[in-house]
C-alpha cells in the first residue's frame, strides 16, 4: 500500500510517499525558515500563507520524485494536530480533496505519533513496550508506549519545549534563527564544564523545566560584562546545551528502566543535537537499552512519518471522516 | 460543464454544483463548523445526491476573498487540490465581484463590502452592464470612514451589499439617503453566483494557472506591519 503523507503543522510543507509503512518512495519538504528569520520565531500567518502557495508544486514535485501518478497511490494521511491551526488546516483541506477526489481511505494522524514512527521507517516496527523522547521547537515529552499506538506521557515540559530554549538562548548569544544547530556547532569547540548552569528539578520526576536555565545563562553573562569579565561564547553555549541534554538523558534513561522497557525511540528536530545523540548513544548501550535514532532528515517535521504512521492506523481499518478539522492542542493517547 | 464552486472567503461558507443550464445543487452554512470542515463533506454530499462521480467535473471555481485569511485558504486549498486530482481546469473570482453579480439587476452604482475585521473594510464600487456587473475601483482594505466618504462624494443612488455593510451599516449611513442597504440574504458571496461567473470563462478556456492562484489578501500578517512600523520608525 502506498500512502500520501501530508505535513503542514508549523513552518515546513512537507508531501511524501511511503510504501508499506517502510520504503520513502519520496520526502519533499519546502521549507519557510527564511520567511520566518527576521522575526526570530514562526509567524502563523505567514506560515499558512506559504503553505498554501507551496503545498501543490510539492504535491507535483513528490509525485514525480516518487516516480507515479496520483492514481497509483492507495491511501492519504495528514497531520490533523497538534500544531498551528491555520497551517494545519491548509494540508487537511488539501488532504480530504484529494482523498474525495481520488476515492482514497482518509487517516488524520497525531504529529507526535508521527515523530515516534519516523523510526519505523528506518528500523522496521517498534517491539512493544518502549519509551519515546520526544522534543523538538514545539514540545519535550517523555511517553510510555505499552501496545501499539497507547499512549501513556510520563511527563513534559512545564514552560519552554527544549528546541524554543535552544533558540531563545541562541538568539541571546546573538546566532540567529533558528538558533539549535548553530548552538549545536558552537558549543562542540566549548568546554562543557565552563559555567555550571542549574540543572532544574521538577515536582513530577519526568517533567522538564527549562525557563530558569535560559534566565540563569542571561544572569550570568550580565553579572560578567558589569565586572569586566567575559566567557567566551562557545563555553557558553556548551555550558547550556550539557545543562539541558544531561538532564534530558537521565530523565529519559530513568523513565526507560522505571517502566521496565528495552526500547528507547527518540524522535523530533532537537534530536539532531550532536550532544544529545551522543549522551544518550553511551548511556543507553552502559544501560543495555536498544536506542532508536532516527537520520536527522526524519528526525525533523517531514511527510514520511505521517505517512508511515498513517499506514499502520489504516492497517488496523481506521478511517478519519471527511469533516474532520484541524486540533492544535491534539493530545498523544 | 460540471462544475464545483467553492467559496469560502466570509463566516458563510457555500458550495455549489451546477453546468450551462443552471444550479443543480447548492449548500450554505454560516455558523459552528462552516470554513473549515464542512466544506469537503458538503461537496462529497452535492455530488452524491445529485448522482455525479468526481471524475464527471469538467472544471472548479474558487472565490479568491478578499475575506477571511484562514476561510479563503480552506476554500482555495480545496479547490485547487481538487482540480490537481481530477486533472480539470480552475478558475478564480474575487468575492467581491461574486457579491456584486448576484446584485446586478438593481440599476444603480453597486459597493461591494466585506467586514475585513480589526475595524476594517474591504470594499469596491461596481456598475451594473449587460450580463454582469463591471467594476469601476480597485480593491481597497479601509475603515469605515473612508468608504462612508466615498460614497458621499458620488451624487447618484447606491446599493451596498455584504457583511461590511451589515457591521458597518451605522457609519455607512452617514453618506447620505441616497445609499441603500441590500438584506443580509444578500450578504455573502455565493457560490451560485460564482458557477454562473465561471462556466463562461471555462468554456472559452480563459483558465487560471494552478499554481498562480492566490488569495487576495489585500493586507499583511500583523507580524510584517509590526516589522515595517519598526523599521520606519527606526
Amino acid at each position: 500500500m502506498r500512502v500520501l503523507g501530508i505535513e503542514t503543522s508549523c513552518d515546513e510543507t512537507a508531501i511524501a510517499v511511503v510504501e508499506d509503512g517502510r520504503a520513502v518512495l519520496s520526502n519533499t519538504i519546502a521549507s519557510q525558515v527564511h520567511l520566518h528569520e527576521r522575526f526570530g520565531g514562526v509567524v502563523p500567518e505567514v506560515a499558512s500563507r506559504a503553505h498554501l502557495e507551496n503545498f501543490n508544486p510539492l504535491l507535483e514535485l513528490s509525485l514525480k520524485e516518487a516516480g507515479m501518478t496520483l492514481g497509483e497511490i492507495d491511501g492519504v494521511a495528514v497531520t490533523v494536530g497538534p500544531g498551528l491551526v491555520g497551517a494545519l488546516l491548509v494540508g487537511i483541506a488539501a488532504g480530504k480533496s484529494l482523498a474525495l477526489a481520488l476515492d482514497l481511505p482518509f487517516i488524520g494522524v497525531n504529529h507526535l505519533e508521527g515523530h515516534i514512527f519516523a523510526n519505523v521507517l528506518e528500523s522496521g516496527p517498534i517491539e512493544e513496550p518502549y519509551v519515546a523522547f520526544l522534543v523538538s521547537g514545539g514540545h519535550t515529552m517523555l511517553v510510555h508506549v505499552p501496545q501499539a499506538h497507547a499512549y501513556e506521557i510520563l511527563g513534559q515540559t512545564l514552560d519552554d519545549a527544549a528546541g524554543e530554549a535552544f533558540d531563545k538562548v541562541a538568539r541571546f548569544l546573538g546566532l540567529g534563527f533558528p538558533g539549535g544547530p548553530a548552538l549545536d556547532e558552537l558549543a562542540r569547540k566549548g568546554d562543557p564544564n565552563a559555567v555550571r548552569f542549574p540543572r532544574a528539578v521538577t515536582q513530577r520526576r519526568f517533567d522538564f523545566s527549562l525557563s530558569g536555565l535560559k534566565t540563569a545563562v542571561v544572569r550570568h553573562v550580565k553579572a560578567e560584562r558589569a565586572t569586566g569579565r567575559e566567557t567566551p561564547v562557545q563555553d557558553l553555549a556548551a555550558s547550556f546545551q550539557e545543562a539541558v541534554v544531561e538532564v534530558q538523558v537521565e530523565k529519559t534513561i530513568s523513565a526507560a528502566r522505571e517502566m521496565g522497557v528495552h526500547t528507547v525511540a527518540l524522535g523530533g528536530g532537537v534530536v539532531a543535537n550532536s550532544r544529545l545523540r551522543r549522551l544518550l548513544a553511551e548511556r543507553a548501550a552502559s544501560e543495555g537499552l536498544r536506542l532508536l535514532v532516527p537520520s536527522p532528515e526524519l528526525c525533523t517535521d517531514n511527510g514520511a512519518m505521517i505517512a508511515c504512521a498513517g499506514h499502520f492506523r489504516l492497517m488496523r481499518g481506521e478511517r478519519t471522516l471527511l469533516d474532520v478539522g484541524a486540533s492544535p492542542g491534539l493530545a498523544l493517547n | 460543464m460540471l462544475v464545483i464552486a467553492i467559496e469560502t472567503s466570509t463566516p458563510h461558507s457555500t458550495v455549489a454544483l451546477g453546468n450551462e443550464q443552471g444550479i443543480i445543487g447548492s449548500t450554505m452554512l454560516s455558523r459552528g463548523r462552516a470554513n473549515h470542515e464542512v466544506v469537503v463533506p458538503a461537496i462529497n454530499h452535492l455530488l452524491q445526491w445529485a448522482e455525479v462521480r468526481p471524475s464527471s467535473l469538467g472544471g472548479i471555481a474558487v472565490g479568491l476573498g478578499p475575506g477571511l485569511f484562514t476561510g479563503m485558504r480552506v476554500g482555495i486549498a480545496t479547490g485547487k487540490t481538487l482540480a490537481q486530482a481530477l486533472g480539470v481546469p480552475i478558475v478564480g473570482l474575487a468575492s467581491l465581484d461574486v457579491l456584486a453579480f448576484s446584485a446586478r439587476y438593481c440599476r444603480r452604482l453597486i459597493c461591494a463590502a466585506i467586514d475585513a475585521k480589526r475595524g476594517e473594510l474591504f470594499s469596491a464600487l461596481y456598475r451594473p452592464v449587460p450580463g454582469g456587473v463591471a467594476r469601476q475601483t480597485p480593491f481597497e482594505a479601509a475603515k469605515p470612514a473612508h468608504l462612508t466618504a466615498e460614497l458621499e462624494s458620488r451624487p447618484e443612488d447606491i446599493l451596498v451589499v455584504g457583511t461590511g455593510a451589515l457591521v458597518y451599516r451605522r457609519e455607512l449611513e452617514e453618506a447620505g439617503n441616497h445609499v441603500e442597504f441590500a438584506s443580509p440574504a444578500w450578504a455573502y458571496p455565493a457560490a451560485t453566483s460564482l458557477v454562473e461567473l465561471a462556466i463562461p470563462r471555462l468554456l472559452r478556456e480563459d483558465y487560471d494557472r494552478l499554481y498562480d492562484l492566490q488569495p487576495h489578501y489585500l493586507r499583511k500578517s500583523d507580524a510584517e506591519i509590526a516589522w515595517d512600523k519598526r523599521r520606519r520608525t527606526g
